[in-house]
């Protein structure tokens, strides 16, 4: 027996402090983070979003014309209950930038910035956007127990190709800086290139060789100065992915799983339950958007079919017409509402709420509030 | 390559694009690179290994080869193949050399998994024997690859030439250099799937925009999910007219035409009409691309092997598969293969 997701109730409770939006690409989690932070905010929580990579019209509609990596009040908002809305996009580089500045001396930093493999990493490659939503949403947390300016972080998860990649981020940071690979990669160039000679043995005489084979002397050493240039800020860096990490496990996180009624996107959100039961994050439940509404009722499907052939036979093909579509629609609706039913047979005790697909994509904050009241059900 | 907004359906179309290419007579290598195993899904067969495994054979000798690509099993073959750095890759591995290349310095992710595509693109069929052979046939006459989705295609489909700008010289440049030098070439088609709705449609046009400004060849938008192809024609009536036809109709077979029933009956009518206003802008959007546009219909009954097989004969009869090889036209169903 599953019971219905309240997420009025999630966000009135002032012990939710985070929510997090995640799911698989294309089913709304982007549009239903913002509507939860609208939500919240104009019910008296004082609430900053952060969004990782929005539709154009959607970041409109929130006041996001820049990407600036620094929270804006949103405009338009109904403030009467006492709350407020911040909101932000995600500059993974600029966030990058700013943990190098505040963790290093400024000669240092600034050899760091200009560094080949650092400016790489930082901008373009995939995985470092999973690193930077952590850190950032630690920053915000941060801020909010420093300052007060809010009381709820809602964010959205980065749209990689397991979207909880970001569970991951600390767990991999310990395990490169504990192990054996950064010590023997940063030894060369702290000692001038004899450390590697005191630390010999085949095993990394070996590995030397041949990280000098396939990377080549030159991009070696300039990973050598990156990761050594690194090697002191990475401590903090970890610390702080592992508070992250705790922090979302604790009771004022709120895991909001988002699918569509669709085989693949409900067999994506079993995935995303399990892995979260595995890691121990409170899940509040599942929100499964864009339900087809349902048709009108009192004319099965089979029966409309049987009737429009006749109709069609009769010359009557504008009503036969309307009755085929009649038809079709019943059968979608009954295919998602079977589909939601056994996922959620098939996950018994998790609070699942559906949602009726919207007639247009959302472009202001009018728009936003639609889909927020849909949510609460 | 096949990219589209994530829950687009670029799986299903990649599937059914390498099985209309074999059903042409083509050897395909259809690769995912993603970790989703979204293939053997699609498929219905066991979860893909990290090694090239046949999914499906026809008897005229085209083949679909399934590969999941790994990075880290890329990295340890590679190691090998090139270097022959057997004993040194378990070594690496002990290290956390292999790790932090495949997860923790992940740019180098990408070259290992575009790679190991790079690499089946240029195998002859009997490189065992003649290594430096370049006269016998190559091993796939096509290649699929369910690339990852738009909002990081750019960034993928770049990273040889990131890398090679990272390293000035060496091998890893010269690899950085030969990945690019094939995804830049004419030999390397990229086709986006969206479907008929705003973010997909937008993230489509900014793609195609960005790739096109990489200098790479775009094939052709797969318009997934269409509705226009399969939508009822209604006659342009007003919809207050609707209701008296109805209501004059229904009794004649049998259904007793409520108001309700009638009003509800229009409001759908409306509703579909107003959608496929809505989707008509978006198709206008994707023909100022001028790129050709395929379109494959909802499938109410989801993806298996038998709706792969109905896709894959509706991107055939709309020309998507049709510049297979000469190699496939002329072989009798007495293949060798």
């Amino acid at each position: 027996m599953s019971t219905t997701l309240d997420l009025d109730a999630v966000l009135a409770d002032r012990h939710t402090r985070i929510v997090v939006c995640c799911g698989s690409g294309g089913v709304g989690k982007t549009t239903t983070a913002a509507a939860l932070a609208l939500r919240a905010a104009e019910s008296g929580r004082r609430v900053c979003v952060l969004t990782i990579d929005p539709a154009r019209r959607l970041a409109q509609s929130l006041g996001l014309v820049e990407l600036d990596n620094t929270p804006r009040p949103v405009a338009g908002l109904d403030t009467s209950a006492g709350g407020h809305l911040d909101a932000m996009m995600l500059d993974m580089k600029r966030t990058f930038d700013e943990v190098v500045l505040a963790h290093a001396s400024p000669d240092h930093a600034a050899q760091i910035l200009a560094n080949p493999f650092y400016q790489a990493v930082s901008s373009s490659f995939a995985g470092t956007q999973e690193y930077m939503a952590m850190e950032k949403l630690g920053q915000l947390r941060a801020q909010a127990d420093r300052d007060g300016r809010w009381d709820l972080v809602v964010v959205d998860t980065p749209p990689s190709r397991s979207a909880l990649d970001f569970l991951d981020a600390p767990k991999r940071l310990g395990s490169f800086l504990d192990g054996r690979f950064i010590r023997l990669i940063s030894a060369p160039a702290k000692v001038g290139g004899r450390g590697a000679l005191r630390l010999v043995n085949v095993g990394i005489g070996l590995v030397s060789k041949t990280l000098t084979t396939v990377l080549g002397g030159e991009m070696l050493r300039d990973v050598q100065t990156f990761v050594n240039a690194l090697d002191t800020m990475f401590g903090g860096f970890r610390d702080r992915a592992d508070q992250t990490y705790a922090l979302l496990k604790d009771g004022g996180t709120a895991f909001v799983v988002v699918a569509a009624p669709e085989r693949d996107a409900l067999r994506e959100a079993s995935y995303f339950v399990a892995r979260l039961d595995s890691d121990g994050m409170p899940l509040a439940g599942v929100v499964v958007n864009r339900l087809a509404p349902e048709p009108v009722a009192g004319l099965s499907a089979a029966r409309a079919r049987a009737a429009a052939e006749t109709l069609e036979d009769a010359g009557h093909a504008g009503s036969a017409a309307v009755l085929i579509l009649h038809a079709r629609l019943s059968d979608l609706a009954a295919r998602q509402r079977n589909l939601v039913r056994r996922f959620t047979a098939g996950h018994p005790g998790i609070p699942v709420v559906t949602v009726a697909a919207l007639a247009q994509d959302v472009h202001d904050l009018d728009g936003l509030r639609e889909v927020g009241a849909g949510l609460a059900g | 390559m096949v990219t589209g907004k994530g829950g687009t359906g670029k799986t299903t179309v990649a599937a059914a694009l390498a099985l209309a290419l074999a059903g042409r007579g083509a050897r395909v290598l259809l690769a995912e690179v993603e970790d989703r195993q979204g293939i053997s899904q699609a498929f219905d067969v066991p979860p893909l290994p990290p090694t090239e495994v046949p999914i499906v054979s026809y008897d005229h000798g085209g083949q679909v080869v399934g590969l999941a690509v790994d990075a880290k099993a890329a990295l340890l073959e590679y190691l090998q193949l090139f270097y022959r750095l057997g004993r040194a890759g378990g070594v690496l591995e002990r290290f956390g050399a292999i790790d932090f290349a495949t997860t923790i310095a992940p740019g180098v992710r990408d070259v290992l998994l575009i790679g190991r595509v790079y690499e089946a693109s240029r195998r002859r069929v009997d490189a065992k024997h003649h290594r430096h052979s370049d006269t016998s046939p190559l091993a796939y006459d096509a290649i699929v690859l369910d690339a990852p989705p738009t909002g990081r295609i750019g960034r993928f489909l770049t990273v040889g030439s990131e890398v090679a700008g990272l390293a000035r010289m060496g091998p890893i440049r010269a690899q950085g250099d030969s990945v690019n030098e094939l995804l830049t070439s004419p030999a390397t088609r990229i086709h986006m799937v969206t479907l008929l709705e705003e973010m997909p449609v937008q993230e489509t046009i900014d793609a195609v925009d960005e790739l096109r400004g990489l200098g790479m060849a775009m094939g052709a938008i797969v318009v997934n999910q269409a509705r226009l192809a399969d939508g009822e024609d209604f006659p342009d009536a007003d919809l207050a007219d609707w209701v008296d036809t109805l209501t004059a109709d229904l009794p004649t077979v049998g259904i007793a035409p409520k108001p309700a029933l009638v009003t509800g009956l229009v409001e759908q009518v409306r509703d579909h009409a107003a959608r496929e206003d809505l989707e008509h802008t978006h198709l206008d959007a994707l023909q100022q691309l001028e790129l050709p546009i395929v379109s494959v219909p909802a499938l109410l009954d989801g993806i298996d092997p038998d709706a792969l097989r109905e896709i894959a004969g509706l991107l055939t009869d709309q020309g998507m598969a049709g510049r297979t090889t000469a190699r496939s036209t002329g072989r009798g169903t007495g293949g060798s293969r």
